[in-house]
Protein backbone atom coordinates (compact mmCIF):
# COMPACT_ATOMS: atom_id res chain seq x y z
CA UNK A 1 0.00 0.00 0.00
CA UNK A 2 2.73 2.36 1.11
CA UNK A 3 4.64 1.39 -1.99
CA UNK A 4 1.81 2.41 -4.32
CA UNK A 5 1.59 5.89 -2.76
CA UNK A 6 5.32 6.26 -3.12
CA UNK A 7 5.18 5.25 -6.75
CA UNK A 8 2.34 7.65 -7.46
CA UNK A 9 4.28 10.47 -5.88
CA UNK A 10 7.34 9.62 -7.92
CA UNK A 11 5.28 9.52 -11.07
CA UNK A 12 3.71 12.91 -10.33
CA UNK A 13 7.10 14.48 -9.53
CA UNK A 14 8.57 13.07 -12.71
CA UNK A 15 5.69 14.37 -14.84
CA UNK A 16 5.88 17.75 -13.12
CA UNK A 17 9.58 18.17 -13.80
CA UNK A 18 9.09 17.07 -17.39
CA UNK A 19 6.37 19.70 -17.82
CA UNK A 20 8.56 22.37 -16.23
CA UNK A 21 11.51 21.62 -18.51
CA UNK A 22 9.28 21.66 -21.58
CA UNK A 23 7.60 24.95 -20.71
CA UNK A 24 10.93 26.62 -19.93
CA UNK A 25 12.22 25.46 -23.29
CA UNK A 26 9.22 27.03 -24.98
CA UNK A 27 9.83 30.30 -23.12
CA UNK A 28 13.34 30.46 -24.58
CA UNK A 29 12.03 30.34 -28.11
CA UNK A 30 9.26 32.92 -27.55
CA UNK A 31 11.53 35.99 -28.04
CA UNK A 32 12.68 34.70 -31.42
CA UNK A 33 9.11 34.12 -32.57
CA UNK A 34 8.15 37.63 -31.45
CA UNK A 35 11.20 39.22 -33.09
CA UNK A 36 10.60 37.51 -36.42
CA UNK A 37 6.85 38.17 -36.26
CA UNK A 38 7.16 41.84 -35.37
CA UNK A 39 9.89 42.60 -37.91
CA UNK A 40 8.04 40.68 -40.61
CA UNK A 41 4.68 42.37 -40.22
CA UNK A 42 6.10 45.87 -39.77
CA UNK A 43 8.67 45.55 -42.52
CA UNK A 44 7.00 43.56 -45.27
CA UNK A 45 4.92 46.37 -46.87
CA UNK A 46 7.97 48.52 -47.68
CA UNK A 47 10.14 45.61 -48.78
CA UNK A 48 9.91 45.71 -52.55
CA UNK A 49 12.27 45.71 -55.51
CA UNK A 50 12.84 49.46 -55.25
CA UNK A 51 13.83 49.06 -51.62
CA UNK A 52 16.76 46.81 -52.44
CA UNK A 53 17.82 48.48 -55.70
CA UNK A 54 17.68 52.22 -54.77
CA UNK A 55 20.00 54.05 -52.39
CA UNK A 56 18.87 55.88 -49.27
CA UNK A 57 16.32 58.63 -50.00
CA UNK A 58 16.97 62.14 -48.70
CA UNK A 59 14.66 63.39 -46.00
CA UNK A 60 13.10 66.09 -48.16
CA UNK A 61 11.97 63.76 -50.96
CA UNK A 62 10.71 61.30 -48.39
CA UNK A 63 8.64 64.02 -46.72
CA UNK A 64 7.04 65.03 -50.03
CA UNK A 65 6.23 61.43 -50.82
CA UNK A 66 4.65 60.90 -47.41
CA UNK A 67 2.57 64.07 -47.81
CA UNK A 68 1.37 62.80 -51.18
CA UNK A 69 0.48 59.48 -49.60
CA UNK A 70 3.08 57.63 -51.65
CA UNK A 71 5.70 55.08 -50.64
CA UNK A 72 9.03 56.54 -49.53
CA UNK A 73 11.25 56.57 -52.65
CA UNK A 74 14.59 54.79 -52.24
CA UNK A 75 15.92 51.95 -50.17
CA UNK A 76 19.05 50.34 -48.85
CA UNK A 77 21.05 49.47 -51.99
CA UNK A 78 24.02 51.48 -50.68
CA UNK A 79 23.90 49.49 -47.45
CA UNK A 80 23.61 46.14 -49.24
CA UNK A 81 26.55 46.89 -51.52
CA UNK A 82 28.57 48.28 -48.60
CA UNK A 83 27.87 45.30 -46.34
CA UNK A 84 28.70 42.96 -49.20
CA UNK A 85 32.04 44.62 -50.01
CA UNK A 86 33.09 44.93 -46.41
CA UNK A 87 32.16 41.32 -45.60
CA UNK A 88 34.16 40.07 -48.59
CA UNK A 89 37.19 42.16 -47.65
CA UNK A 90 36.92 41.16 -43.99
CA UNK A 91 36.72 37.50 -45.01
CA UNK A 92 39.77 37.85 -47.26
CA UNK A 93 41.70 39.24 -44.29
CA UNK A 94 40.34 37.01 -41.54
CA UNK A 95 39.99 33.58 -43.18
CA UNK A 96 43.65 32.81 -43.99
CA UNK A 97 44.95 34.22 -40.71
CA UNK A 98 42.20 32.52 -38.71
CA UNK A 99 42.66 29.12 -40.34
CA UNK A 100 46.45 29.21 -39.93
CA UNK A 101 46.18 30.28 -36.33
CA UNK A 102 43.51 27.65 -35.60
CA UNK A 103 45.72 24.99 -37.21
CA UNK A 104 48.64 26.06 -35.06
CA UNK A 105 46.52 25.88 -31.90
CA UNK A 106 45.12 22.44 -32.78
CA UNK A 107 48.57 21.07 -33.57
CA UNK A 108 50.33 22.42 -30.48
CA UNK A 109 47.86 21.76 -27.71
CA UNK A 110 50.37 21.51 -24.90
CA UNK A 111 52.66 24.29 -25.99
CA UNK A 112 52.70 27.26 -23.56
CA UNK A 113 52.81 29.84 -26.34
CA UNK A 114 49.80 28.20 -28.01
CA UNK A 115 47.88 28.23 -24.74
CA UNK A 116 48.66 31.91 -24.38
CA UNK A 117 47.42 32.61 -27.94
CA UNK A 118 44.32 30.56 -27.28
CA UNK A 119 43.56 32.60 -24.16
CA UNK A 120 44.08 35.85 -26.05
CA UNK A 121 41.70 34.64 -28.75
CA UNK A 122 39.06 34.17 -26.06
CA UNK A 123 39.68 37.67 -24.78
CA UNK A 124 39.41 39.10 -28.28
CA UNK A 125 36.11 37.32 -28.74
CA UNK A 126 34.84 38.96 -25.56
CA UNK A 127 36.04 42.44 -26.50
CA UNK A 128 33.08 44.81 -27.01
CA UNK A 129 32.76 45.64 -30.68
CA UNK A 130 32.64 49.39 -30.01
CA UNK A 131 36.14 49.20 -28.53
CA UNK A 132 37.41 47.38 -31.58
CA UNK A 133 35.82 50.18 -33.63
CA UNK A 134 37.61 52.89 -31.65
CA UNK A 135 40.97 51.14 -31.89
CA UNK A 136 40.64 50.66 -35.64
CA UNK A 137 39.64 54.32 -35.87
CA UNK A 138 42.82 55.30 -34.06
CA UNK A 139 45.08 52.92 -35.98
CA UNK A 140 43.64 53.00 -39.47
CA UNK A 141 41.23 55.90 -39.97
CA UNK A 142 43.43 58.63 -38.44
CA UNK A 143 46.71 57.62 -40.15
CA UNK A 144 44.94 57.24 -43.51
CA UNK A 145 43.20 60.62 -43.07
CA UNK A 146 39.71 59.38 -43.71
CA UNK A 147 36.93 56.93 -43.12
CA UNK A 148 36.92 54.05 -45.56
CA UNK A 149 35.44 50.67 -46.36
CA UNK A 150 38.91 49.20 -45.77
CA UNK A 151 38.91 50.46 -42.20
CA UNK A 152 35.43 49.00 -41.72
CA UNK A 153 36.60 45.66 -43.13
CA UNK A 154 39.56 45.57 -40.76
CA UNK A 155 37.27 46.13 -37.79
CA UNK A 156 34.96 43.34 -38.98
CA UNK A 157 37.94 41.07 -39.69
CA UNK A 158 39.20 41.54 -36.13
CA UNK A 159 35.80 40.48 -34.89
CA UNK A 160 35.64 37.46 -37.20
CA UNK A 161 39.12 36.26 -36.34
CA UNK A 162 38.50 34.58 -32.97
CA UNK A 163 35.43 32.80 -34.32
CA UNK A 164 37.33 31.37 -37.28
CA UNK A 165 40.30 30.42 -35.11
CA UNK A 166 38.06 28.55 -32.68
CA UNK A 167 36.05 26.73 -35.31
CA UNK A 168 39.18 25.66 -37.20
CA UNK A 169 40.81 24.49 -34.00
CA UNK A 170 37.73 22.51 -32.93
CA UNK A 171 37.25 21.02 -36.40
CA UNK A 172 40.84 19.79 -36.52
CA UNK A 173 40.68 18.43 -32.98
CA UNK A 174 37.68 16.32 -33.98
CA UNK A 175 39.70 14.45 -36.62
CA UNK A 176 41.11 11.12 -35.44
CA UNK A 177 44.88 11.08 -34.79
CA UNK A 178 45.18 8.11 -37.12
CA UNK A 179 44.37 10.36 -40.09
CA UNK A 180 47.44 12.45 -39.47
CA UNK A 181 49.53 9.40 -38.65
CA UNK A 182 48.55 7.57 -41.81
CA UNK A 183 49.43 10.57 -43.93
CA UNK A 184 52.84 10.84 -42.27
CA UNK A 185 53.24 7.06 -42.52
CA UNK A 186 53.01 7.46 -46.30
CA UNK A 187 56.08 9.63 -46.13
CA UNK A 188 54.10 12.85 -46.35
CA UNK A 189 55.72 15.94 -44.91
CA UNK A 190 54.05 17.79 -42.08
CA UNK A 191 53.05 20.69 -44.32
CA UNK A 192 51.51 18.45 -46.98
CA UNK A 193 49.69 16.50 -44.30
CA UNK A 194 48.02 19.66 -43.07
CA UNK A 195 47.27 21.07 -46.52
CA UNK A 196 46.23 17.91 -48.34
CA UNK A 197 44.65 15.81 -45.62
CA UNK A 198 43.79 17.58 -42.37
CA UNK A 199 42.35 20.89 -43.58
CA UNK A 200 40.38 19.35 -46.49
CA UNK A 201 38.96 16.70 -44.15
CA UNK A 202 37.77 19.42 -41.80
CA UNK A 203 36.71 21.83 -44.53
CA UNK A 204 32.97 21.40 -43.93
CA UNK A 205 33.17 22.40 -40.29
CA UNK A 206 35.66 25.18 -41.01
CA UNK A 207 33.40 26.64 -43.70
CA UNK A 208 30.46 26.49 -41.28
CA UNK A 209 32.56 28.43 -38.78
CA UNK A 210 33.36 31.06 -41.38
CA UNK A 211 29.67 31.47 -42.28
CA UNK A 212 28.72 31.82 -38.62
CA UNK A 213 31.46 34.42 -38.20
CA UNK A 214 30.04 36.33 -41.17
CA UNK A 215 26.54 36.18 -39.75
CA UNK A 216 27.86 37.44 -36.40
CA UNK A 217 29.52 40.53 -37.84
CA UNK A 218 27.00 41.41 -40.55
CA UNK A 219 24.83 43.05 -37.92
CA UNK A 220 27.64 45.01 -36.28
CA UNK A 221 26.90 48.74 -36.20
CA UNK A 222 29.23 50.33 -33.67
CA UNK A 223 32.59 49.47 -35.27
CA UNK A 224 31.27 50.51 -38.69
CA UNK A 225 30.23 53.99 -37.52
CA UNK A 226 33.79 54.59 -36.31
CA UNK A 227 35.47 53.27 -39.41
CA UNK A 228 33.35 53.28 -42.57
CA UNK A 229 31.13 56.15 -41.41
CA UNK A 230 28.35 55.60 -43.94
CA UNK A 231 27.49 57.00 -47.34
CA UNK A 232 24.20 57.65 -49.12
CA UNK A 233 25.41 56.60 -52.56
CA UNK A 234 26.09 53.22 -54.14
CA UNK A 235 29.78 52.98 -55.06
CA UNK A 236 32.60 50.46 -55.14
CA UNK A 237 35.58 52.52 -53.94
CA UNK A 238 36.97 50.74 -50.94
CA UNK A 239 39.08 53.73 -49.90
CA UNK A 240 35.94 55.85 -49.50
CA UNK A 241 33.34 55.92 -46.72
CA UNK A 242 30.69 53.29 -47.19
CA UNK A 243 27.42 52.30 -45.58
CA UNK A 244 26.14 48.99 -44.30
CA UNK A 245 22.68 47.61 -43.59
CA UNK A 246 22.84 47.92 -39.78
CA UNK A 247 24.27 51.41 -40.11
CA UNK A 248 21.28 52.41 -42.26
CA UNK A 249 18.89 51.00 -39.66
CA UNK A 250 20.52 53.29 -37.12
CA UNK A 251 20.30 56.28 -39.49
CA UNK A 252 16.64 55.60 -40.31
CA UNK A 253 15.89 55.38 -36.61
CA UNK A 254 17.44 58.81 -36.05
CA UNK A 255 15.43 60.44 -38.82
CA UNK A 256 11.72 60.81 -37.91
CA UNK A 257 10.71 60.96 -41.57
CA UNK A 258 12.57 57.79 -42.56
CA UNK A 259 11.61 55.80 -39.48
CA UNK A 260 9.16 53.50 -41.32
CA UNK A 261 12.14 52.11 -43.25
CA UNK A 262 13.73 50.81 -40.03
CA UNK A 263 11.51 47.76 -40.10
CA UNK A 264 12.05 46.91 -43.74
CA UNK A 265 15.82 47.22 -43.43
CA UNK A 266 15.69 45.08 -40.28
CA UNK A 267 13.62 42.47 -42.07
CA UNK A 268 16.13 42.35 -44.91
CA UNK A 269 19.03 41.96 -42.47
CA UNK A 270 17.17 39.31 -40.51
CA UNK A 271 16.42 37.28 -43.65
CA UNK A 272 20.07 37.54 -44.69
CA UNK A 273 21.35 36.34 -41.30
CA UNK A 274 18.81 33.49 -41.13
CA UNK A 275 19.81 32.47 -44.63
CA UNK A 276 23.50 32.29 -43.68
CA UNK A 277 22.73 30.42 -40.48
CA UNK A 278 20.57 27.85 -42.21
CA UNK A 279 23.19 27.38 -44.96
CA UNK A 280 25.83 26.86 -42.28
CA UNK A 281 23.67 24.24 -40.63
CA UNK A 282 23.06 22.40 -43.90
CA UNK A 283 26.75 22.42 -44.86
CA UNK A 284 27.72 21.21 -41.40
CA UNK A 285 25.24 18.33 -41.54
CA UNK A 286 26.39 17.35 -45.02
CA UNK A 287 30.05 17.37 -44.07
CA UNK A 288 29.35 15.10 -41.12
CA UNK A 289 27.83 12.39 -43.31
CA UNK B 1 72.19 -10.98 -42.79
CA UNK B 2 71.23 -11.95 -46.31
CA UNK B 3 67.78 -13.19 -45.43
CA UNK B 4 66.89 -10.50 -42.91
CA UNK B 5 65.21 -7.34 -44.09
CA UNK B 6 65.03 -5.79 -40.64
CA UNK B 7 67.32 -6.26 -37.66
CA UNK B 8 66.36 -4.79 -34.33
CA UNK B 9 69.19 -4.37 -31.84
CA UNK B 10 68.95 -3.43 -28.15
CA UNK B 11 65.77 -1.46 -28.68
CA UNK B 12 64.39 0.38 -25.64
CA UNK B 13 61.34 2.65 -25.80
CA UNK B 14 59.91 4.73 -22.97
CA UNK B 15 56.88 7.00 -22.75
CA UNK B 16 57.93 8.58 -19.48
CA UNK B 17 61.37 8.91 -17.97
CA UNK B 18 61.47 5.81 -15.76
CA UNK B 19 59.17 3.30 -17.35
CA UNK B 20 60.36 1.27 -20.31
CA UNK B 21 57.54 0.11 -22.56
CA UNK B 22 59.85 -1.91 -24.76
CA UNK B 23 62.83 -3.46 -23.01
CA UNK B 24 65.99 -4.40 -24.82
CA UNK B 25 64.38 -6.12 -27.78
CA UNK B 26 66.61 -7.92 -30.29
CA UNK B 27 65.02 -9.55 -33.32
CA UNK B 28 65.59 -10.21 -37.00
CA UNK B 29 62.70 -10.06 -39.42
CA UNK B 30 62.89 -12.39 -42.39
CA UNK B 31 62.41 -10.99 -45.87
CA UNK B 32 59.21 -11.78 -47.80
CA UNK B 33 57.54 -13.52 -44.89
CA UNK B 34 54.86 -12.58 -42.42
CA UNK B 35 56.03 -12.00 -38.88
CA UNK B 36 53.41 -11.72 -36.14
CA UNK B 37 53.77 -9.86 -32.85
CA UNK B 38 51.47 -11.18 -30.12
CA UNK B 39 50.96 -10.44 -26.49
CA UNK B 40 48.45 -9.12 -23.97
CA UNK B 41 47.25 -5.48 -24.07
CA UNK B 42 49.87 -3.00 -23.02
CA UNK B 43 52.80 -5.36 -23.60
CA UNK B 44 54.47 -2.97 -26.03
CA UNK B 45 53.73 -4.73 -29.30
CA UNK B 46 52.28 -1.67 -31.04
CA UNK B 47 55.02 0.46 -29.52
CA UNK B 48 57.63 -1.84 -31.03
CA UNK B 49 55.89 -1.83 -34.40
CA UNK B 50 55.61 1.95 -34.53
CA UNK B 51 59.31 2.33 -33.84
CA UNK B 52 60.08 0.60 -37.12
CA UNK B 53 58.76 3.46 -39.25
CA UNK B 54 59.73 6.19 -36.78
CA UNK B 55 56.12 7.01 -35.80
CA UNK B 56 57.38 7.86 -32.33
CA UNK B 57 59.09 10.93 -33.76
CA UNK B 58 55.69 12.64 -33.70
CA UNK B 59 55.53 12.67 -29.94
CA UNK B 60 58.15 14.51 -27.94
CA UNK B 61 57.70 12.50 -24.78
CA UNK B 62 58.61 9.15 -26.36
CA UNK B 63 62.29 8.15 -26.22
CA UNK B 64 63.59 5.47 -28.57
CA UNK B 65 66.99 3.97 -27.90
CA UNK B 66 68.80 1.32 -29.90
CA UNK B 67 69.22 0.42 -33.53
CA UNK B 68 66.90 -0.79 -36.27
CA UNK B 69 68.52 -1.79 -39.55
CA UNK B 70 66.65 -1.88 -42.84
CA UNK B 71 68.81 -3.85 -45.29
CA UNK B 72 71.82 -2.99 -43.19
CA UNK B 73 71.14 0.77 -42.87
CA UNK B 74 70.25 2.17 -39.46
CA UNK B 75 66.85 3.83 -39.89
CA UNK B 76 67.47 5.99 -36.85
CA UNK B 77 70.09 7.79 -38.91
CA UNK B 78 67.90 8.17 -42.00
CA UNK B 79 65.38 10.92 -42.72
CA UNK B 80 62.05 9.89 -41.16
CA UNK B 81 60.28 10.70 -44.44
CA UNK B 82 62.54 8.30 -46.39
CA UNK B 83 62.05 5.59 -43.81
CA UNK B 84 58.28 5.88 -44.07
CA UNK B 85 58.34 5.67 -47.85
CA UNK B 86 60.15 2.35 -47.61
CA UNK B 87 58.20 1.05 -44.64
CA UNK B 88 54.45 1.40 -45.09
CA UNK B 89 51.85 1.15 -42.37
CA UNK B 90 48.25 0.03 -42.04
CA UNK B 91 46.31 1.00 -38.93
CA UNK B 92 43.80 -0.71 -36.70
CA UNK B 93 40.75 1.14 -37.97
CA UNK B 94 40.32 1.56 -41.72
CA UNK B 95 41.06 5.23 -42.34
CA UNK B 96 40.86 6.23 -45.99
CA UNK B 97 41.31 10.00 -46.31
CA UNK B 98 37.72 11.30 -46.16
CA UNK B 99 38.42 14.18 -48.53
CA UNK B 100 39.72 11.95 -51.31
CA UNK B 101 38.09 9.60 -53.81
CA UNK B 102 39.02 5.93 -54.03
CA UNK B 103 41.52 6.64 -56.82
CA UNK B 104 42.97 9.65 -55.00
CA UNK B 105 43.40 7.56 -51.87
CA UNK B 106 45.52 5.04 -53.77
CA UNK B 107 47.64 7.88 -55.15
CA UNK B 108 47.82 9.71 -51.82
CA UNK B 109 51.39 8.59 -51.19
CA UNK B 110 52.50 10.31 -54.38
CA UNK B 111 50.44 13.44 -53.72
CA UNK B 112 51.78 13.75 -50.20
CA UNK B 113 55.35 13.29 -51.37
CA UNK B 114 54.91 15.90 -54.07
CA UNK B 115 55.65 13.35 -56.81
CA UNK B 116 53.93 14.19 -60.07
CA UNK B 117 52.55 11.49 -62.32
CA UNK B 118 51.02 11.69 -65.76
CA UNK B 119 47.55 10.37 -66.46
CA UNK B 120 48.82 7.09 -67.81
CA UNK B 121 51.07 6.40 -64.82
CA UNK B 122 48.24 7.26 -62.46
CA UNK B 123 45.83 4.85 -64.10
CA UNK B 124 48.45 2.14 -64.08
CA UNK B 125 49.25 2.53 -60.38
CA UNK B 126 45.59 2.64 -59.42
CA UNK B 127 44.84 -0.53 -61.36
CA UNK B 128 47.92 -2.41 -60.14
CA UNK B 129 47.37 -1.53 -56.47
CA UNK B 130 43.64 -2.12 -56.44
CA UNK B 131 44.16 -5.44 -58.23
CA UNK B 132 46.80 -6.51 -55.75
CA UNK B 133 44.33 -6.04 -52.88
CA UNK B 134 41.48 -7.65 -54.83
CA UNK B 135 39.45 -4.48 -54.93
CA UNK B 136 39.70 -3.66 -58.62
CA UNK B 137 36.65 -5.59 -59.81
CA UNK B 138 34.54 -4.16 -57.00
CA UNK B 139 35.42 -0.50 -57.41
CA UNK B 140 36.68 0.05 -60.96
CA UNK B 141 33.47 1.80 -61.96
CA UNK B 142 33.19 3.94 -58.83
CA UNK B 143 36.76 5.18 -58.52
CA UNK B 144 35.65 8.78 -58.21
CA UNK B 145 33.45 8.06 -55.20
CA UNK B 146 34.77 8.86 -51.75
CA UNK B 147 36.82 6.14 -50.09
CA UNK B 148 34.61 6.32 -47.03
CA UNK B 149 31.69 5.09 -49.13
CA UNK B 150 33.09 1.53 -49.10
CA UNK B 151 32.42 -1.15 -46.48
CA UNK B 152 34.82 -1.57 -43.57
CA UNK B 153 36.67 -4.49 -45.13
CA UNK B 154 36.89 -2.74 -48.49
CA UNK B 155 38.15 0.40 -46.77
CA UNK B 156 40.89 -1.56 -45.06
CA UNK B 157 41.91 -3.13 -48.38
CA UNK B 158 41.96 0.36 -49.87
CA UNK B 159 44.29 1.43 -47.05
CA UNK B 160 46.56 -1.51 -47.86
CA UNK B 161 46.50 -0.49 -51.54
CA UNK B 162 47.37 3.06 -50.48
CA UNK B 163 50.34 1.77 -48.49
CA UNK B 164 51.45 -0.51 -51.35
CA UNK B 165 51.32 2.22 -53.99
CA UNK B 166 54.75 3.52 -53.06
CA UNK B 167 56.12 -0.04 -53.33
CA UNK B 168 57.47 -0.25 -49.80
CA UNK B 169 59.86 -3.00 -48.75
CA UNK B 170 58.11 -3.61 -45.46
CA UNK B 171 54.47 -3.31 -44.48
CA UNK B 172 53.66 -2.74 -40.81
CA UNK B 173 50.15 -3.67 -39.74
CA UNK B 174 48.74 -2.73 -36.37
CA UNK B 175 45.85 -5.14 -35.69
CA UNK B 176 44.47 -4.51 -39.18
CA UNK B 177 41.50 -6.83 -38.83
CA UNK B 178 40.35 -6.15 -35.28
CA UNK B 179 37.66 -3.75 -36.50
CA UNK B 180 36.41 -6.12 -39.21
CA UNK B 181 33.96 -9.01 -39.35
CA UNK B 182 35.20 -12.60 -39.84
CA UNK B 183 34.58 -12.70 -43.61
CA UNK B 184 36.44 -9.45 -44.23
CA UNK B 185 39.19 -10.69 -41.91
CA UNK B 186 39.56 -13.92 -43.88
CA UNK B 187 39.89 -11.95 -47.12
CA UNK B 188 42.61 -9.73 -45.66
CA UNK B 189 44.49 -12.78 -44.38
CA UNK B 190 44.34 -14.39 -47.82
CA UNK B 191 45.55 -11.14 -49.29
CA UNK B 192 48.53 -10.93 -46.93
CA UNK B 193 49.62 -14.43 -47.90
CA UNK B 194 49.62 -13.34 -51.54
CA UNK B 195 51.35 -10.04 -50.87
CA UNK B 196 54.27 -11.49 -49.00
CA UNK B 197 56.05 -12.37 -52.24
CA UNK B 198 56.48 -8.62 -52.85
CA UNK B 199 56.68 -7.15 -49.39
CA UNK B 200 57.78 -8.29 -45.96
CA UNK B 201 54.93 -7.98 -43.47
CA UNK B 202 55.03 -7.41 -39.73
CA UNK B 203 51.61 -7.71 -38.13
CA UNK B 204 50.54 -6.99 -34.58
CA UNK B 205 47.63 -9.16 -33.66
CA UNK B 206 45.46 -9.96 -30.68
CA UNK B 207 44.11 -12.93 -32.48
CA UNK B 208 46.22 -16.02 -31.86
CA UNK B 209 44.42 -17.96 -34.56
CA UNK B 210 45.38 -15.29 -37.06
CA UNK B 211 49.08 -15.55 -36.19
CA UNK B 212 48.87 -19.32 -36.45
CA UNK B 213 47.18 -19.15 -39.86
CA UNK B 214 49.40 -16.65 -41.62
CA UNK B 215 52.66 -15.97 -39.78
CA UNK B 216 55.92 -17.70 -40.60
CA UNK B 217 57.56 -16.40 -37.46
CA UNK B 218 55.89 -15.14 -34.31
CA UNK B 219 56.98 -13.02 -31.37
CA UNK B 220 55.45 -13.18 -27.96
CA UNK B 221 55.87 -10.06 -25.86
CA UNK B 222 55.02 -9.58 -22.23
CA UNK B 223 55.45 -6.38 -20.18
CA UNK B 224 57.74 -4.87 -22.78
CA UNK B 225 60.04 -7.85 -23.10
CA UNK B 226 60.38 -10.13 -26.06
CA UNK B 227 59.79 -13.44 -24.31
CA UNK B 228 59.87 -15.80 -27.22
CA UNK B 229 60.47 -15.47 -30.94
CA UNK B 230 60.67 -18.09 -33.59
CA UNK B 231 58.84 -20.42 -35.93
CA UNK B 232 55.10 -19.95 -35.44
CA UNK B 233 54.15 -23.61 -35.41
CA UNK B 234 56.87 -24.37 -32.90
CA UNK B 235 55.86 -21.45 -30.71
CA UNK B 236 52.25 -22.61 -30.64
CA UNK B 237 52.86 -26.32 -30.31
CA UNK B 238 55.88 -26.33 -28.13
CA UNK B 239 56.42 -22.99 -26.35
CA UNK B 240 59.67 -22.80 -24.44
CA UNK B 241 58.65 -20.27 -21.78
CA UNK B 242 56.06 -20.53 -19.04
CA UNK B 243 54.61 -17.07 -19.89
CA UNK B 244 54.07 -18.03 -23.52
CA UNK B 245 52.39 -21.23 -22.42
CA UNK B 246 50.00 -19.47 -20.07
CA UNK B 247 49.19 -16.78 -22.68
CA UNK B 248 48.43 -19.40 -25.28
CA UNK B 249 46.29 -21.23 -22.75
CA UNK B 250 44.33 -18.05 -22.17
CA UNK B 251 45.51 -17.35 -18.64
CA UNK B 252 47.16 -14.01 -19.41
CA UNK B 253 45.90 -11.11 -21.47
Amino acid sequence: MNNTINNTRRLVTSRGIHLLVCSLSIITSIPLVFIIGKVFFEGIHNLNLQFITKPTPNTFNAMIAINNGENIPGGIANGIVGSFIMLILASIIAIPIGILCGTYLAENRHNKFAKCISYMTDLLQGTPSIIIGIVVYAWVVIPSHGYSAIAGSIALAVMMLPLIVRSTEEALKMLPDSLKESSLALGGSYGKTILKVLLPSASGSIFTGVLLAVSRVVGETAPITFTALGCSMVHWNIDQPMSSIPLLIWQFYNDPILQPLVWSASLFLLIFVLFINISAKIINNKSKK
Amino acid sequence: MSNNIIEIKNLNISYSSNVLSVKNVNANIIKNEITAIMGPSGCGKSTLLRAINRMHDLYNNIKVDGQIFLNGTDIMKMQAIDVRRKIGMVFQRPNPFPNMSIAENVLAGYTLNGLHLNKHEKAEIIERCLKSVGLWEEVKDVQTKKGTFLSGGQQQRLCIARALALQPEVLLMDEPTSALDPIATARIEELLLELKKDVSIIIVTHNMGQAKRIAYNSMFMYLGELIEYGDTQKLFNNPMHEQTKSYLAGHVG
